[in-house]
């Protein structure tokens, strides 16, 4: 089974720390992703894991055996990098079996194994080409298939899709999944993509400034939003966000002096309030309802399915997503309800969501797993 | 034809310009080889006169002499283990400082500094250093009486002179290594510790290949510097001695020529260097880059 338990990992380039005392469990099967603005120290994270970056503190163990001190190549990880990392001067085939080489399997066996891995990534017709000779795509796929040959425990993904055109990268996307669920090893994805992160992630991590904000499926990380962070990184366009003047239990008063009510608010903090949310989740009710917001239309745009209508709305930009169907020109005003269940409450000082998010923790939840 | 009269204008300052270089180059390259290679058809009278054209007597005495095949042997014996010393020392610690092991900035100044020190100074350091009676060395002497003593044996004079030439070319090769280690991504090299390649198998298998050109490039340079710039370090050292165990080629055609007053035997004999280096040069070109991959 091969967990991968990270317990207080830190890591300094000189004086600057880059990342901050990290816990995370990925468990076997886990497809993770971890997600964040890039210096937040994501790909650092997946490099400590491959052995390419020393631990300074904490602990890393793999499969039960903690490997701070271990070799890359005794790690049982693969890993595929961003750049992909081709060598140059050998054939396809000879970068797929390289790994193979190394080990010392014989000739015929290696060959017949990276027949099989071409196969699977549809590479049979290019194994006498040099990397220099294949288009993006295809070099894409010569590391995939480089990483799997060795059959390994744990794959390591280190932003792979960014050098791909759009649709070859929601291609890609779609053979990555499938493959982690027939190999069914462990993955780490690192991207800063938040689309690749949703579509591809069973488990979510979302990092900032060298912390974990947020672990979650995408949907609870989505819905549930632990942080300010996470509720601006995550969605796009990204969550509207509100600051609240005064706030008393189940009512909240904005600057304008606009009322919400706030069922959940049975607790005010001592420090000030933010309301986030949703563009989607702002529904448009009939001028002079009772209790409606009212905001002027700056400009539209088109997404064909929809639109996204932007505005000023107390003091900040903000953002309404409608349905194609409704007819809006800039220069109008859209009467507008927040539903009360669609509203996100964040304490502005330590931006940590206020009514019962998840802490954020990396841990698995149930038993506390020891490792020696 | 605008472009052709600015050139004409030009002409006599583009003249000028080049005058001082092209008047080094004439006055201590052409004029002296062209002097050498009469000489090398010439035999001067001993008691003064004109010179008698002689044809090719000159090299007919020189490829004669076995003295001369001797030298011949010593020098590629020479250029060929300093030149394997030097480039492998160089790799050794270019892959140390790429490797970013503790220290690394502090070396990569100071390894080149031997470069920067003429090959009679670093005939004279290694000759203090290497005495059998005085230099450091000498401790080796106390426990194993005999065991060195370049003066009298030929193989450690050999070994003298291949050492001091070796540590002065190791700069220059460090630097040129460490250049091309570094223009290799370092995600190459990493994917190769993924794959499971230790340092030593990541070196021969992704990095050696990958630096061929420079691999290449350096064996010319040390080659050649080796059968043509080892004089200063035989000169003070050895002196061509034991029993000429280290009489260079070039170490010979100065002794022939200065000491023994032969200006047409050591005329011929550099012609013959000269030719030497060029087909060295041509053979390394011709069968050593084939199986070079520029990528």
């Amino acid at each position: 089974m091969a967990d991968i338990l990270i317990r207080s990992v830190v890591k300094s380039y000189g004086r600057t720390k880059v990342v901050h005392g990290i816990d995370l469990d990925i468990l076997h099967g886990d497809f993770a992703v971890i997600l964040g603005p890039s210096g937040c120290g994501k790909s650092t994270l997946l490099r400590m894991i491959a052995g390419l970056e020393e631990i300074d503190a904490g602990e890393i163990a793999i499969a039960g055996r903690v490997v701070n001190e271990l070799e890359p190549r005794e790690r049982g990880c693969a890993m595929v990098f961003q750049n992909y990392a081709l060598y140059p001067h050998m054939s396809v085939a000879e970068n797929i079996g390289y790994s193979l080489k190394i080990m010392g399997i014989r000739k015929a066996e290696r060959l017949e194994r990276v027949a099989a891995v071409a196969r699977i990534v549809g590479l049979e017709e290019f194994l006498d080409r040099r990397p220099a000779q294949l288009s993006g795509g295809q070099r894409q796929r010569v590391a995939m298939a480089r990483a799997m040959i060795k059959e390994p425990q744990v794959f390591l993904f280190d932003e792979p899709l960014s050098n791909l055109d759009a649709k070859l990268r929601v291609q890609m996307r779609i053979e990555i999944r499938r493959l982690h669920r027939r190999l069914g090893g462990t993955s780490v994805f690192v991207t800063h993509d938040q689309v690749e992160a949703m579509t591809l992630a069973d488990k979510l991590v979302v990092m900032n400034a060298g912390r974990i904000e947020q672990v979650g499926t995408p949907k609870e990380v989505y819905h549930r939003p632990a942080s300010l962070f996470v509720a601006g990184f995550i969605g796009s366009p990204p969550m509207n966000i509100m600051r609240v003047e005064r706030a008393t239990p189940g009512l909240a008063r904005l600057a304008s002096g606009a009322t919400l009510q706030m069922p959940r608010l049975d607790t005010v903090p001592e420090s000030s309030l933010r309301l986030g949310i949703r563009p989607e989740d702002i529904e448009l009710v009939a001028p002079g309802t009772p209790g409606a917001m009212e905001m002027p239309v700056e400009f539209v745009e088109e997404l064909g399915a929809g639109h996204l209508v932007h505005g000023e709305f107390e003091g900040a930009e903000f953002v309404v997503a409608l349905p194609g169907a409704i007819e809006v020109v800039a220069g109008g005003r859209l009467h507008m309800r927040f539903p009360p269940e669609a509203l996100h409450m964040f304490d502005a000082v330590s931006g940590l969501r206020l009514d019962g998010g998840e802490k954020a923790s990396g841990l698995s939840s149930g038993a506390v797993r020891e490792f020696a | 034809m605008s472009g052709k009269r600015v050139t004409f204008k030009n002409f006599w300052l583009a003249i000028l310009l080049i005058l001082p270089q092209l008047f080094l180059v004439f006055t201590f390259f052409y004029w002296p080889a062209g002097e050498a290679l009469y000489w090398a058809f010439t035999l001067e009278p001993p008691f003064g006169g004109e010179q008698q054209w002689v044809g090719w007597q000159n090299f007919e005495t020189v490829f004669a002499d076995p003295l001369y095949w001797n030298s011949v042997k010593r020098s590629l014996l020479f250029a060929f283990s300093s030149t394997a010393l030097a480039m492998g020392i160089g790799l050794l610690l270019a892959s140390f400082v790429d490797r970013q092991l503790a220290g690394y900035k502090v070396y990569r100044f100071i390894y080149f500094w031997p470069y920067a020190v003429a090959a009679p100074a670093v005939g004279l350091a290694f000759r203090f250093i290497f005495a059998p009676d005085a230099g450091f060395v000498s401790a080796i002497n106390v426990w194993f009486p005999g065991l060195w003593n370049p003066a009298l044996d030929g193989f450690d004079a050999m070994v003298l002179i291949v050492l001091a030439n070796a540590w002065s070319m190791v700069a220059y090769n460090f630097i040129f290594f460490l250049a091309g280690l570094q223009s290799i991504p370092r995600s190459l090299v990493e994917a190769g510790a993924m794959d499971g390649a230790g340092a030593v198998r990541r070196m021969r298998d992704l990095q050696l290949p990958l630096i061929a050109p420079t691999f290449f490039f350096l064996i010319v340079i040390n080659i050649t510097d080796s059968f043509v710039n080892s004089f200063g370090i035989v000169d003070i050292t050895t002196g061509g001695g034991p029993a000429r165990a280290t009489d260079l080629m070039v170490f010979k055609i100065y002794s022939d020529g200065f000491k023994g007053k032969d200006y047409s035997l050591a005329a011929a004999q550099s012609l013959v260097l000269m030719l030497m280096v060029c087909a060295l040069t041509f053979i390394q070109f011709r069968f050593v880059e084939r199986r070079v991959h520029y990528s």
